[in-house]
């Protein structure tokens, strides 16, 4: 028995505008009724291969496949993809039942079977009863479910989502995403979603391609792409972290020990082949990575005196900054044990952090 | 000699008057003349000025009427259009003949035209500019159209043309054997006259390219060979002329049919002595010389022709021998209410398919 | 206090807008009507009557010739919309920034010369001696000269192009306002580009459709020139008859009564216009 088909497959696929290239030799797949992210800053080549998936821009060179066919040179409207847009592109010269019907009207679909659909996927996205309605009617929220539903009725073997929250506001933001994923799971169909917001790809995703300059520079589950990353980038984009600049001093195995421009020592745990003596590195290390105390521990690995410099107080997300003794300023983690409620700026804290907590990556060039 | 006394006491006249009150002279009168120079002129030697407004016969009075004879202080409508538009809009006011130098005029048509122009014993015109309408012919192309019923031959289809306006009507009513002129004073047997003018033209409708409209519109569609013979002014033909020999103004048989261009005076006109300056004025034979040679057409000023150009001498009397001048049929006023007939004649040839 | 300042305010700033309909809209059409309903029974005497308004029920020339216009300008509005949506669409949709305007101005240049201009300058290429004659000849396509002035051709060509403007300008209006996300949408749900012109371009494109063929229609008809001067010996126009009435006629009781009857007509085509589309009058002017 073979592995199931991935529903989608980009192979090499490139996309070169003039001297600038904006996709560059891309390559995945997506397998059958999962959530795929590709998540990446803006004008990073996301959305133009979110357009090459749906038909809008044709690949300079590669191939693209869904359900094991050939896309290329398949105009959009016969693609078995639909695509959520940014701005959700809800018909406002329709009401809702029009809008969600209209990609059956034109697969001709007869009259009375179009509104029994459009009225079960309306069902399934939790709005019965809105087919009458103008568009200006309904709330952002409504206005998602109706924008997913009118490409769910048509069945589509993946649904591409251009970065559809971005428009909400924060609360109804954080809503959509468990929304989102329920839907996904309920339709059980292939979503591809770009956005540039980690926390949108992470809550949702059941891999994340991490996207820079046209390249993936990491594919992975959540897991991974957080707690893992590959490279200095994805380090750095994907989650909170302290970053430092350091010189590699001592190379044992994977135990590395480098040395901070201040000359003080950090000891990094890290399976990383490329890194030698002399080179220059940067260390991320993310702040709940580091541990504090208000009493000295002595000394420890990766142990610090500092001054709080300000207390970030976000509920279960709060944080501190702490200025080593060289002026170099970390953020730390609150720990929600209350421990910690009386910090003031100006008092005295000691910092630490596991060797193996760190990830440390060769500086890029220049 | 007794002239130059007269155009000094002109002067003196004019001057005399300057000293009183300089006005602004509105002037609706028809393109060519009052010429730049001759404006120029009568400013520098009156101290008024002129504005002037082209326009034709029936913009003339309609503008007239529209302001209840306001807006202008001289107009120059065809003499056979005052004392109807006269008797129904009241737009004019008498002329003050002691206020006129009569010795420039050329006698015989003062009169004719104040007797033209009178209405409940009082002058309302005075003649300026006459010229007439007839045929203008490429004679290298249609040399055997020589009255107007022969711009209706089958073998010119294509290639005359017309205006669907009153002149047309009567044109082809004395080229019919008929006198549409004598029979202005009888409304059924001018009514007779109009319905075989009307089953003429009617018939004649295939025969014709297109019906003009501006007198620039003619020119060019005779000047690029379209058109071969139509019904036009004479002046039209003798321009085409100077560019084409082929081309002149020809006298119908039936006769042509003369016009005079008057001086009028708006019955709200705010500066008759501007006007009656203008007139006296322009009626000099030196000065009416230059207006014949930018308008095209001769005056009523005694020796006015002295002054004119030998090339629109000769182009005038190769069109007009002495039979064909005595043959010009002058219009004579038209009765009020004429026109309604008239315009129902058009408007069913205009139907007509 | 305040409030009688503040209206005082009010009124000072309405008086402008009130002036202008009264003195130059509302007046002179009562005028108008006031000189339709009046008889001429003889010189300087008149009585007040529909007199002028049986006449041109009574006269086929004149009411074949109202109807004709009508019929026309409505063909013209059509071909008008025919051959603007294609300019505006691409204008709108199909280029950007320098391009854009470009083609923008171009549109407009032959309106920074006069109407007459315009129309001599299609008589120069459409006359038998003209540009396009002697072009199909050296081509030849023909073996003599070809006249394509004096028909109703010449005039439906005259008129479109006075006024594709009208029509390109609101469309381009509110055709840049529909989000090409809208477009994409249509074809990724599947629809053909006919669909998608049909259910999403032409219904977003609504007021400006009917915002263009109101000023287009209304142009037409009210359009003096063109017909007169393309227009051969049966192209009568409606206003050429106005014209005729109170300038060579001098019968303004007459002319009085077909103008008012020209403003009935437009009206009603309009209001039958908006019926069909479904829209409003306030809301077609609002939005376009």
């Amino acid at each position: 028995m073979t592995a199931p088909q991935p529903d989608l497959v980009c192979r090499d696929l490139t996309k070169t505008y003039d001297a600038f290239r904006a996709v560059d030799h891309v390559s995945f797949d997506v397998p059958q009724g999962s959530f795929f992210s590709i998540l990446g800053p803006s004008g990073c080549g996301k959305t133009t291969l979110l357009r090459m998936i749906a038909g809008f821009q044709s690949p300079t060179s590669g191939d693209l496949l869904i359900k094991g066919k050939s896309m290329i040179g398949v105009p959009p409207n016969k693609r078995p993809v639909s695509m959520v847009f940014q701005h959700l592109a809800l018909f406002p010269t329709m009401n809702i039942g029009e809008n969600v019907g209209f990609g059956l009207r034109q697969r001709r679909v007869p009259k009375a079977e179009i509104t029994s659909r459009v009225g079960q996927v309306l069902d399934r996205v939790g709005l019965p009863d809105v087919s009458a309605r103008r568009v200006d009617q309904l709330s952002g929220g409504q206005k998602q479910r109706v924008a997913i539903a009118r490409c769910m009725v048509l069945e589509p073997d993946v649904l591409l989502l251009d970065e559809p929250l971005g428009a909400l506001d924060l609360k109804l933001r954080e809503h959509m995403k468990v929304e989102l994923k329920s839907l996904q799971a309920a339709f059980n169909t292939t979503f591809v979603y770009i956005t540039h917001d980690q926390s949108e790809a992470l809550v949702m995703s059941d891999n994340i391609a991490v996207m820079n300059n046209g390249r993936f520079e990491q594919i992975g589950t959540p897991h991974d792409v957080y707690h893992a990353p590959d490279t200095a980038f994805v380090a750095g984009f994907v989650g909170d972290a302290n970053k430092f600049h350091a010189k590699i001093s001592a190379v044992n195995g994977s135990q590395l020990t480098l040395e901070t421009p201040a000359g003080e020592p950090i000891k990094v745990e890290a399976p990383n082949p490329n890194l030698s003596v002399g080179q220059d590195a940067v260390v991320f290390l993310r702040p709940e990575a580091i541990a504090l105390a208000t009493s000295d521990i002595g000394d420890t690995v990766n142990g610090s005196r500092g001054e709080v410099e300000s207390v970030l107080f976000n509920g279960a997300n709060s944080t501190v900054t702490v200025r080593g003794g060289q002026g170099d300023i970390i953020k730390v983690a609150l720990p929600q044990t209350g421990d910690f409620g009386t910090l003031r700026k100006g008092d005295t804290v000691f910092t630490r952090w596991d060797p193996k907590k760190a990830r440390c990556y060769p500086a890029p060039k220049g | 000699m007794k002239h130059s006394l007269v155009s000094l006491f002109a002067v003196v006249a004019v001057l005399g008057a300057q000293g009183v009150q300089a006005e602004t002279l509105r002037l609706l009168t028809w393109g060519g003349y009052a010429p730049e120079e001759v404006i120029a002129m009568f400013e520098a030697e009156t101290g008024h000025t002129v504005e002037v407004t082209t326009s034709n016969n029936e913009e003339m009075i309609a503008k007239l009427r529209a302001t209840n004879g306001g807006g202008f202080d001289l107009a120059q409508p065809s003499q056979d259009r005052i004392t109807s538009a006269q008797e129904e809009f009241g737009i004019y006011k008498p002329i003050d003949m002691s206020r006129v130098t009569a010795d420039l005029f050329i006698p015989s048509m003062l009169s004719a035209t104040a007797a033209n122009t009178t209405y409940e014993g009082e002058v309302y015109g005075l003649p300026h500019v006459w010229g007439t309408s007839g045929l203008v012919v490429n004679t290298a192309m249609a040399g055997e159209v020589t009255d107007y019923t022969d711009l209706c031959d089958p073998s010119l289809t294509g290639k005359v043309s017309y205006r669907l306006k009153r002149p047309t009507l009567i044109g082809f009513a004395y080229s019919m054997g008929l006198d549409p002129f004598a029979a202005y004073g009888d409304t059924d047997a001018y009514q007779g006259i109009l319905d075989e003018v009307e089953a003429m033209l009617t018939e004649c409708k295939a025969i014709v390219r297109t019906y003009w409209d501006g007198g620039d519109e003619i020119k060019n569609l005779l000047r690029s060979g379209e058109v071969v013979a139509s019904m036009a002014w004479d002046t039209g033909g003798w321009q085409l002329n100077a560019d084409n020999p082929d081309i002149t103004f020809v006298a119908p048989e039936a006769g042509a049919l003369g016009w005079i261009d008057t001086f009028v005076l708006p019955a709200r006109g705010r500066a008759d002595d501007a006007a009656y300056d203008w007139i006296n004025f322009v009626m000099q034979p030196e000065i009416a010389a230059m207006i014949t040679n930018t308008a095209g057409n001769f005056t009523a000023a005694v020796d006015g022709d002295a002054g004119v150009s030998a090339d629109l001498k000769a182009r005038y009397q190769g069109s007009f021998d002495q039979a064909a001048i005595d043959n010009i049929k002058w219009y004579p006023p038209v009765p009020a209410g004429l026109e309604a007939l008239e315009g129902a004649t058009l408007d069913r040839i205009n139907a007509a398919n | 206090m305040a409030s009688d300042t503040s209206r005082l305010g009010f009124y000072l700033l309405l008086a402008p807008i009130l002036l202008w309909l009264v003195v130059l809209i509302i007046l002179p059409h009562i005028g108008l009507f006031v000189v339709s309903i009046s008889e001429k029974i003889g010189p300087r005497e008149y009585e007040t009557g529909f007199g002028n308004y049986a006449t041109f029920f009574g006269e086929p020339l004149y009411w074949r010739t109202f109807a004709r216009t009508a019929i026309m300008s409505i063909a013209a509005t059509a071909l008008t919309l025919i051959l603007g949506f294609p300019i505006a669409y691409y204008i709108a949709k199909l280029t950007r920034g320098r391009t854009k305007t470009t083609l923008f101005l171009m549109c407009m240049i032959p309106f920074w010369v006069s109407e007459l201009v315009r129309t001599f300058g299609w008589m120069i290429l459409l006359r038998e001696t003209g540009v396009l004659s002697n072009f199909l000849q050296y081509l030849g396509l023909v073996n003599g000269p070809v006249e394509m002035l004096y028909n109703d051709a010449a005039i439906m060509v005259g008129l479109v192009y006075t006024s594709i403007l009208f029509m390109v300008v609101p469309l381009v209006t509110t055709l840049d306002s529909l989000d090409d996300s809208l477009i994409e949408a249509g074809y990724d749900l599947g629809g053909s580009s006919a669909a998608v012109m049909r259910e999403i371009v032409i219904p977003h494109a609504m007021p400006g459709i009917v915002s263009g063929c109101i000023v287009v229609f209304m142009l037409s008809l009210g359009n003096y020139l063109t017909p007169i001067l393309l227009g051969g010996k049966d192209s009568l126009w409606f206003t050429g008859m106005i014209y005729t009435q109170f300038i060579t006629r001098f019968n303004w009781e007459l002319g009085s009564a077909f103008g008012f009857l020209l403003l009935a007509l437009s009206s009603l085509v309009v209001f039958l216009g908006l019926k069909l589309s479904g829209r409003s009058l306030s809301e077609t002017m609002g939005r376009s």
